[in-house]
């Protein structure tokens, strides 16, 4: 029973990573690195938190499905505000992708916090959606399958925002791998240059890439608000986000730039951060904590001993494209 | 006949560069023109306005006598014309078909196995020999060529203008290639290749277009001219043509490669079993298809690629005790009191640093002789002031970063300053490419010069006729193995073209 419930515990934890694994991907895949996925993310929180609060205060009725909607709209595009940004820096005027990304960081963990904090001021203490739309975000979505002994708990036991994002994950690589579009897009985080030769339209694939790609690693921000398996839910709680972008940008590393590898790759460490509290190894809690890092570091020394090509970062992954330069 | 192209005094500046300056041209449908000129000529910019990479300031271009405006590679696509670039522009980690179909409209969804049959269909139609679902990375150089051929094919190209298409190809497949492009004529299509080999120009073209320095000089027909005549309207005076070849005079083994193997980082050999001979006072020619080790041998004889096994010995030129090599770094070969002069292939990035100045770069090999922690610029300056003479190198200064500096300067400064050290093995590496006739036969002067100085000089080369005609032996390189070492007296083209694929059967040496 232990077992089951770690495992369900781990899927619940990976979920945001997963969101944020998958926007870096598609983001990556068009060549820009955007190192701003934990910026993102706060922004993302902050800006579906708010959306459903201030849609709960103004309705008479509130409805859990329309504050549902309304905290993932905000919070997709609050995120892909942030991705905008980006892309404006680094594809129109061509800045340094590190540095732009570290400041996107830096300003939407300030926006994340600043944002939330006017909130919770306002509020009168702390900003906290009503149980409607917290429970439309921790229940179970097939709640009539998920009574089935083992099966129903193992696979019909979640929130909707996990199968999202699963959806997600399995979109993303039909998309990448099968239509004329995900092939382009690759091209473009391949060699910018050729695409163009090829009549693509390299600037409009990466700003379209980027912009949607930070747009889903808020949804990771929004469900880690949103979540209540750490006891509080659907709240601001300052520096909520916490390393979960970092962990993403590493995951994606992890997963090789591979939508349908990172759910599996997200599960892991997913796992590790959640193991103190169901597997006792009789060892301080602080131990446990690092183990996510840890298997991050271990990973990264894995893969960047592969040698196979497909596994290899896109190869123009960094870099600004400017057709003239010969 | 009816003309597929034609450009209409057509100019092109960059800034105050004049590029192409009133240029007029026209080419038939059916029919193979050549576009020579040497570099700087402005061949590539001139077709490039026509793939739509870039737009002319002033002129006209005229498509199947309708005259049109071609602002973007796409423009260039729907009018039926199609480039083959000299750098490929594919993407190395997709298939042939994916390249080939990228940037296409079409349905979302990509139907591969359609795909394949409609490339496979083309492939037979003008001869091609192409597995659509090969990586691109996996390919050797002219497999590359292929799918860029198809690829503008694919579009419905039916102007096609290639590139210095023969650059990378071994003779054999040039002439797979000269096939291709005899079927390609039958069928109707207008073809313009753009070289400066004159053997090619003779062999393929029905019309030969001449530019000199972005000026358009005249338009022959290729069975009304000779190569001689054709040079001297390229360089726009009397060139002759011959490389000369001075005797070799006692000639005595200098440096000893026995059994030399390495492996690559990924594991891959690089150099089987490799063994060879370089004597003073003559040059040794090295031949081989792009990749098949030329890099790595001269990289490990200069001390900067790990061996695996094998020795390379120095035989000293006063009649010393030979020196071992192997093992060693740069720094210590040359504390051994061995002169040797190495010419890398990549010439901004080992050879020379970009961005520093010809004085800062002249240092690099001498600055460990300044006491002190210092550094004594003056021998640097008075170094490059003697190559900025002696070489006749054209740079505002000697302190311009030498990034700024066209091809064949670079190689002069290069060139220069590993002469200057009076070296007794000397190794260049692809030394003239990029270069025009002038600076080519400016750089194979210095290396006669240093021949006759007795040194022993190893010319890693590409083009088979300057190989035979400036070397005394050539040793051929496959796959990492000496497939051959020939006397470049009396060795054909043919002779070498073979030696260059044959060992084993084993030719795909193109990966690195």
């Amino acid at each position: 029973m232990t077992m089951l419930n770690f495992f369900c515990a781990a899927v619940l934890a990976s979920c945001p990573l997963l969101f944020g694994t998958l926007g870096e991907s598609l983001t990556e895949k068009s060549g820009n690195l955007n190192l701003g996925v934990e910026g993102m993310m706060f922004m993302g929180a902050v800006a579906g938190l708010g959306g459903s609060y201030y849609y709960e205060k103004s309705a008479e009725n509130p409805v859990a499905i329309i504050s549902v909607l309304i905290a993932i709209g905000c919070a997709f595009l609050c995120a892909a505000l942030g991705a905008l940004i980006y892309s404006v820096i680094t594809i129109t005027f061509r800045a340094n992708q590190n540095v732009t990304g570290l400041a996107l960081t830096i300003f939407g963990i300030g926006f994340g916090n600043f944002v939330g904090e006017a909130m919770s001021n306002a509020a009168g203490g702390y900003v906290v959606v009503s149980d409607l739309t917290k429970t439309a975000f921790n229940t179970p979505l097939f709640p009539a399958l998920s009574t089935i002994p083992i099966v129903g708990k193992l696979f019909f036991s979640y929130n909707f925002m996990v199968y999202l994002s699963l959806v997600c994950a399995i979109v993303l690589a039909v998309f990448l791998k099968y239509t004329r579009v995900g092939l382009n897009l690759r091209s473009v985080g391949e060699n910018p240059a050729t695409a163009d030769a090829a009549g693509i339209n390299v600037e409009r694939y990466k700003y379209l890439a980027t912009v949607i790609g930070g747009g889903i690693t808020g949804l990771g921000g929004l469900y880690i608000v949103m979540n209540s398996a750490n006891g509080v839910g659907g709240v601001w709680v300052h520096n909520c986000i916490s390393g979960y972008g970092w962990l993403s940008v590493a995951l994606v590393i992890f997963a090789m730039w591979n939508p349908s590898r990172a759910v599996f790759c997200a599960f892991i460490v997913g796992a590790l951060s959640v193991m103190r509290l169901y597997i006792s190894l009789g060892i301080p809690d602080q131990i446990y904590n690092i183990f996510p890092y840890i298997a991050t570091v271990i990973v990264l020394i894995f893969v960047s001993l592969r040698k196979k090509r497909e596994n290899q970062p896109p190869a123009s992954l960094g870099l600004a494209y400017f057709r003239e330069e010969r | 006949m009816e003309h597929a192209i034609e450009l209409r005094n057509i100019t092109k500046t960059f800034g105050s560069v004049v590029a192409n300056n009133n240029v007029s041209l026209s080419l038939k449908k059916g029919e193979i023109l050549a576009l020579l000129g040497e570099n700087g000529s402005g061949k590539t910019t001139l077709m490039n306005m026509i793939s739509g990479i870039y737009y002319p300031d002033s002129g006209q271009i005229l498509v199947d006598g309708r005259e049109v405006s071609i602002t973007s590679p796409k423009d260039a696509f729907s009018l039926g014309i199609g480039m083959i670039h000299q750098h490929f522009k594919l993407i190395d980690i997709f298939t042939a078909a994916e390249n080939i179909v990228l940037g296409l409209p079409g349905k979302g969804h990509l139907d591969r196995k359609k795909l394949s049959a409609e490339i496979s269909e083309i492939s037979a139609r003008y001869g091609f020999e192409l597995d659509p679902d090969k990586k691109i990375y996996d390919m050797s150089v002219s497999e590359k060529q292929t799918v860029e051929i198809i690829k503008v094919l694919y579009r419905g190209a039916n102007i096609l203008i290639l590139d210095e298409p023969t650059a990378v190809l071994t003779p054999q497949e040039a002439n797979k290639l000269f096939d291709i492009l005899r079927n390609m004529k039958k069928d109707g299509k207008a073809i313009v290749i753009i070289t400066h080999k004159l053997n090619e120009v003779m062999e393929i073209s029905d019309r030969v277009a001449v530019l000199r320095k972005g000026e358009y000089i005249a338009t022959v027909n290729t069975s009304e001219t000779n190569p001689q005549a054709l040079t001297n309207m390229m360089v726009g005076r009397a060139v002759s043509l011959d490389i000369e070849r001075p005797p070799v005079r006692h000639a005595k083994d200098r440096l000893t490669v026995q059994s030399l193997n390495c492996t690559s980082s990924d594991g891959v050999k690089v150099l089987d079993n490799v063994s060879f001979t370089a004597k003073s006072g003559e040059i040794l020619g090295i031949a081989g298809i792009a990749g098949s080790g030329q890099r790595e041998l001269c990289e490990a004889i200069a001390g900067l690629y790990p061996i695996k096994s094998g020795s390379i010995s120095y035989i000293p030129a006063d009649g010393g005790k030979p020196r071992e090599l192997v093992g060693r770094d740069p720094l210590s070969i040359r504390q051994l009191g061995v002169s040797l002069a190495f010419v890398p292939e990549d010439r901004l990035g080992m050879g020379l640093v970009a961005g520093m100045g010809m004085v800062g770069n002249m240092m690099l090999r001498s600055y460990r002789r300044g006491k002190g922690i210092f550094t004594d610029r003056r021998p640097g300056k008075k170094l490059a002031a003697d190559v900025v003479e002696r070489l006749e190198v054209s740079t505002p200064s000697v302190s311009t970063p030498v990034s700024r500096l066209s091809g064949g300067n670079v190689q002069k400064v290069l060139l220069g300053r590993e002469i200057a050290s009076e070296p007794t093995v000397i190794m260049a590496a692809y030394p003239v490419r990029g270069l025009d006739i002038n600076s080519s036969f400016t750089i194979y002067h210095l290396l006669n010069e240093q021949k006759e100085k007795n040194a022993a000089v190893i010319y890693v080369g590409e083009d088979l006729d300057v190989l035979l005609q400036l070397c005394d032996r050539i040793l051929v390189l496959c796959g990492g193995r000496v497939s051959g070492i020939v006397d470049a007296r009396t060795a054909t083209k043919e002779q070498l073209g073979l030696l260059m694929t044959q060992v084993g059967g084993s030719t795909n040496g193109g990966e690195s």
